[in-house]
């Protein structure tokens, strides 16, 4: 199933950063440099995390950062940060975190395609230690399966 | 029968949860409904589910309910799914 476009400008790699927090903002950052957020979906997606807690952290070292469609996505896309260092969101089990990865959704309801699509790709144990240790945009690309 | 698969945003991780019990329920060969939401819209979408799928995060949030309480650890993982779905319902 199609994933949502995961053009090179939306992929980052060997990302230095703090905590968290500047982790998800970061893919906030190249969902806005690939058109499909603005400024604003970083701290949605954030607040997500900080109302409800680390339950992103949905797989061993992969965040799924996300918000609710609204007016702060312009069109869907994925973005995704390999950090150089994990970091950790506070998860009981699936902490440190190595690699985010952020969606941006339209259109509520049309979700479940792309996500399927995710699925298909991480359903295969294997493909979070390759993105971690990916050292291009395009291995990256080639991992989720789109084109570069 | 139903199932909820419950998130903070009823996108992304509720959906990937949706899609992987349905694979998983397949291979069961268990009849189910499969609904992602989000814990704010719990009350009106699950009040006759059987089992709620959902991680740690949200069960002080579910509260009391009469269906069964499944927290999910891998969400890729569909082992554990297939273990934890087959204990709920087999």
């Amino acid at each position: 199933m199609a994933l949502p476009p995961l053009p090179t400008e939306a992929i980052e790699i060997g990302a230095v950063v703090e905590d968290w927090r500047a982790a998800v903002s970061l893919a906030g950052d190249a969902l806005v440099r690939s058109g499909a957020a603005k400024a604003g979906y970083a701290g949605e997606m954030i607040r997500m995390i900080e109302e409800h807690g680390p339950y992103v952290v949905i797989a061993p070292g992969l965040a799924l950062a996300h918000a609710r469609p609204g007016p702060d996505v312009l069109a869907d896309g994925l973005a995704i940060i390999v950090l150089s260092e994990p970091v950790a969101f506070g998860h009981p089990h699936n902490d440190p975190v190595r690699v985010v990865l952020a969606i941006a959704i339209a259109k509520a309801g049309e979700h479940l395609a792309a996500v399927a699509g995710l699925a298909n790709i991480f359903n295969d144990s294997t493909a979070i230690a390759d993105l971690a240790a990916a050292t291009t945009p395009e291995e990256v690309q080639r991992i989720m399966g789109v084109p570069s | 029968m139903k199932i909820v698969a419950i998130c903070g945003a009823g996108i992304g991780s509720s959906g990937i949860l949706k899609v992987n019990a349905e694979r998983v329920l397949k291979r069961l060969d268990i009849e189910a409904t499969v609904i992602a939401a989000d814990i704010g819209s719990l009350a009106t979408v699950a009040g006759d589910a059987q089992v709620i799928l959902t991680s740690a995060e949200f069960v002080d949030a579910i509260g009391k309910t009469f269906a069964d309480v499944v927290v999910i650890e891998n969400y890729f993982d569909t082992e554990e799914l297939t273990a934890k779905l087959d204990a709920a319902l087999g």
